[in-house]
């Protein structure tokens, strides 16, 4: 019995118990519970004003839940600041760039590495010494194809290399747990499919909670999808099982419709 | 291969070089300068130097809009004055050369202990937080006359015990060299903080505090170590002052103080390391110079400020840097003419306008000893209806003419800019 209790704490990467969210007088999120897998890659969908965003930022920390538990790896996070959830191995990205505009590409990603690298506060070493956070940022550099930009301001990158430059920021510290706030907002089809592919390559052997309105890119990506409606989980299933769900398609799409076009 | 070949050459040598080229100018600058007054302009510029670098690790480099940073110079800088008198007393063996340490630590501890409260918040809430620590600290001056010495301030003396190597730092040019030395040492130090992990995420927090919190950096700890370090070297500034003017009074604390010390890293560009010694530079040359040649010195130094802020945010440096750029990417021929328009215009509006200002504070503030004042090299007299005319009239044209000038600079800088801009987004290194 007790075998087995720890063995889900170590399976089940993130697990949401009745979380609740209320802004004054509204509700949110109202009881959203939810169980993500360690390797899992779950995508979050759900028409607009459902309260995706606010759940994730439930999670990462920015908010602090009014009523539920958070667990992450087992271990309660409600309550922790972000940069404490961050240290447990959490980490997310934007829906809204949120780079480090007047520091390069490779700042960038040395900052988002200094901390896993253990090096903390330290006003005692000189970064253009420390091999190790050269070495991970550009490795970094060159999973999210931005090697040959890595001296530029992040503020006059493009629209998608500061897309990707979000992601690299949000992977460079190896953490287990990794959100994405809508990777795709915005992009072209190519640079979508190109966003995708990227996101497949960083997150292996990762768990993954992505939110995307791009259908498309949801069932291509995920293997996991959990429907939140009105600040709760509708369903939760695999993208088959979504697909086939009549109670999704009409909360999701107010109507009736056949699989083929959900698909699409 | 290549890559490496061109990074190494052109950087490292090149930083280490004009370390050098800046220790040689502050052993020469002396011989330049004269000994008399000229030397404790230098000594002043010096410290300034000190003091506004360690204002940028706030201001440019944390983006923290600090009003009250005098205050621990000026706290740093009473406490090397109690510490010289127990050394003159024999009480305390610490030799003058290193009483600037003294003021270091004062000012560091102070740092600490008011950043507790300072840090919490960035932005407009942080900037009015450390307006209120200034009233705060001025009003104790009030308070403690034991440690602030009342109205006439606390004074000691800088010559302490024998000499040490013929060294007693009586003459003002002893005194010098140990603040060239120290600006030196500070400046370094600040040039390779802003080099390691904390100096790094100050960057970070300065231009994106949300998304460092989301990679594990708790944003007021860096604001609160940052600060600390920072009030650390302006207690060697404080101390350096109190060695170098040898008394200190509550003025130092005083809200002046940390706003002249704004003034002076914006004018010299808070964006760039050597922004804020530019600043330290043009600002003492111009409450020295300027002062002794007007009264109006600080309607001059006000107006100056607010020209930069509105169309050179970045400051003397950033100034230059843009105009470097600009030539490097071959954009200067499309730039000077209209650039040299634009002077020429403002220098005519200036002119006019420094005529009117004199003349009013002619007539305001000197009384008797004839009407005729030296202005421009020209004798005026203001009592007459004819300079209030030609002044009027050269303010009037050379605002016309800019008004008219400003639009073919703008569309010729804002080209240049954009195509730097697009340079730079292509630079591949």
């Amino acid at each position: 019995m007790t075998n087995a209790v720890s063995d889900v704490g170590k399976e089940v990467a993130l697990q949401l118990r009745d979380v609740r969210k209320r802004f004054g007088a509204v509700e949110i999120i109202r009881g959203a519970e939810l169980q993500v897998r360690r390797g899992e890659r779950c995508a979050l969908i759900g028409p607009n004003g459902a309260g995706k965003s606010t759940l994730f930022n439930l999670i990462s920390g920015q908010f602090i839940a009014s009523a539920g538990d958070i667990m992450m790896n087992g271990r309660s996070i409600a309550g922790l600041s972000p940069f404490q959830i961050n240290r447990l191995g959490l980490s997310r990205s934007f829906q809204i760039t949120n780079i480090f505009h007047r520091l390069t590409v490779a700042e960038n990603l040395q900052c988002a590495l200094l901390w896993s690298l253990g090096y903390k506060y330290s006003f005692w070493q000189r970064l253009p010494a420390l091999r190790d956070v050269r070495a991970k940022a550009d490795a970094v550099l060159e999973q999210i194809g931005l090697q040959r930009r890595r001296g530029v301001p992040a503020g006059l990158l493009t629209y998608a290399e500061q897309r990707a430059l979000e992601i690299g920021i949000t992977i460079a510290s190896d953490a287990d747990l990794i959100l994405l706030d809508e990777p795709t907002a915005g992009m072209s089809r190519s640079e979508s499919d190109a966003m995708v592919e990227l996101i497949r390559k960083v997150t292996v052997g990762k768990t993954l909670l992505i939110v995307e309105h791009d259908m498309g890119v949801v069932f291509d990506l995920a293997d996991k999808i959990a429907v939140l409606v009105y600040g709760q989980v509708l369903a939760c299933g695999t993208p088959a099982e979504i697909r086939a769900n009549a109670k999704v398609q009409e909360a999701y799409l107010g109507t009736h419709v056949p699989e083929s076009e959900l698909a699409a | 291969m290549a890559a490496v070949l061109l990074q190494r050459p052109v950087h490292v040598p090149r930083r280490g070089s004009a370390w050098l080229v800046f220790a040689v100018v502050l052993l020469v600058a002396p011989w330049l300068c004269g000994r008399g007054a000229g030397l404790s302009i230098l000594s002043q510029m010096a410290i300034t130097m000190i003091f506004a670098l360690s204002y940028n690790m706030l201001l440019g480099q944390s983006g923290m809009l600090s009003f009250g940073h005098g205050v621990y110079s000026g706290l740093g800088g009473f406490v090397v004055v109690h510490a010289m008198n127990l050394a003159g007393t024999g009480q305390l063996p610490v030799p003058v050369t290193l009483m600037p340490l003294v003021g270091a630590l004062a000012g560091g501890c102070f740092g600490l202990l008011f950043g507790l409260v300072t840090t919490r918040k960035s932005g407009t809430t942080f900037a009015m937080i450390t307006l209120g620590i200034v009233e705060l600290v001025h009003a104790a001056a009030q308070m403690f006359p034991g440690f602030f010495g009342g109205d006439g301030g606390v004074s000691t003396n800088r010559v302490v015990g024998a000499p040490v190597m013929g060294i007693s730092y009586g003459p003002q040019i002893e005194v010098y060299y140990l603040i060239a030395g120290w600006l030196l040492v500070s400046a370094f130090a600040m040039h390779a903080l802003g080099q390691t992990p904390l100096g790094r995420m100050a960057n970070a927090v300065r231009d994106n505090p949300q998304r460092a919190a989301f990679i594990g950096y708790d944003a007021q700890w860096v604001r609160l170590l940052t600060l600390t370090i920072s009030a650390f070297f302006a207690g060697i500034a404080g101390g350096l002052a109190a060695i170098n003017y040898e008394i200190m009074t509550a003025e130092s604390v005083g809200i002046e103080a940390s706003g002249t010390i704004l003034l002076f890293t914006f004018i010299g560009g808070a964006g760039s390391f050597y922004g804020p010694m530019v600043g330290a530079v043009v600002g003492v040359l111009m409450t020295v110079v300027v002062a002794g040649m007007s009264n109006a010195w600080t309607f001059y130094l006000g107006l100056f400020f607010i020209v930069m802020v509105v169309w050179a945010p970045g400051g003397i440096s950033g100034l230059v840097l843009a105009l470097a750029r600009t030539a490097r990417h071959g954009r200067s021929r499309r730039v000077w003419p209209a650039l040299a328009m634009v002077s020429a215009t403002v220098l005519v509006a200036v002119t006019g306008l420094i005529g009117l200002t004199e003349m009013l504070y002619h007539r305001t503030f000197v009384v008797g000893d004839g009407n005729a004042i030296r202005l421009l090299g020209l004798t005026v007299d203001p009592s007459e209806p004819t300079p209030w005319l030609v002044a009027t009239a050269l303010m009037a044209a050379g605002a016309t003419a800019c008004w008219h000038a400003r639009r073919p600079f703008r569309v010729a800088w804002d080209d240049a800019q954009t195509h730097v801009a697009e340079a730079l987004r292509q630079e591949t290194q």
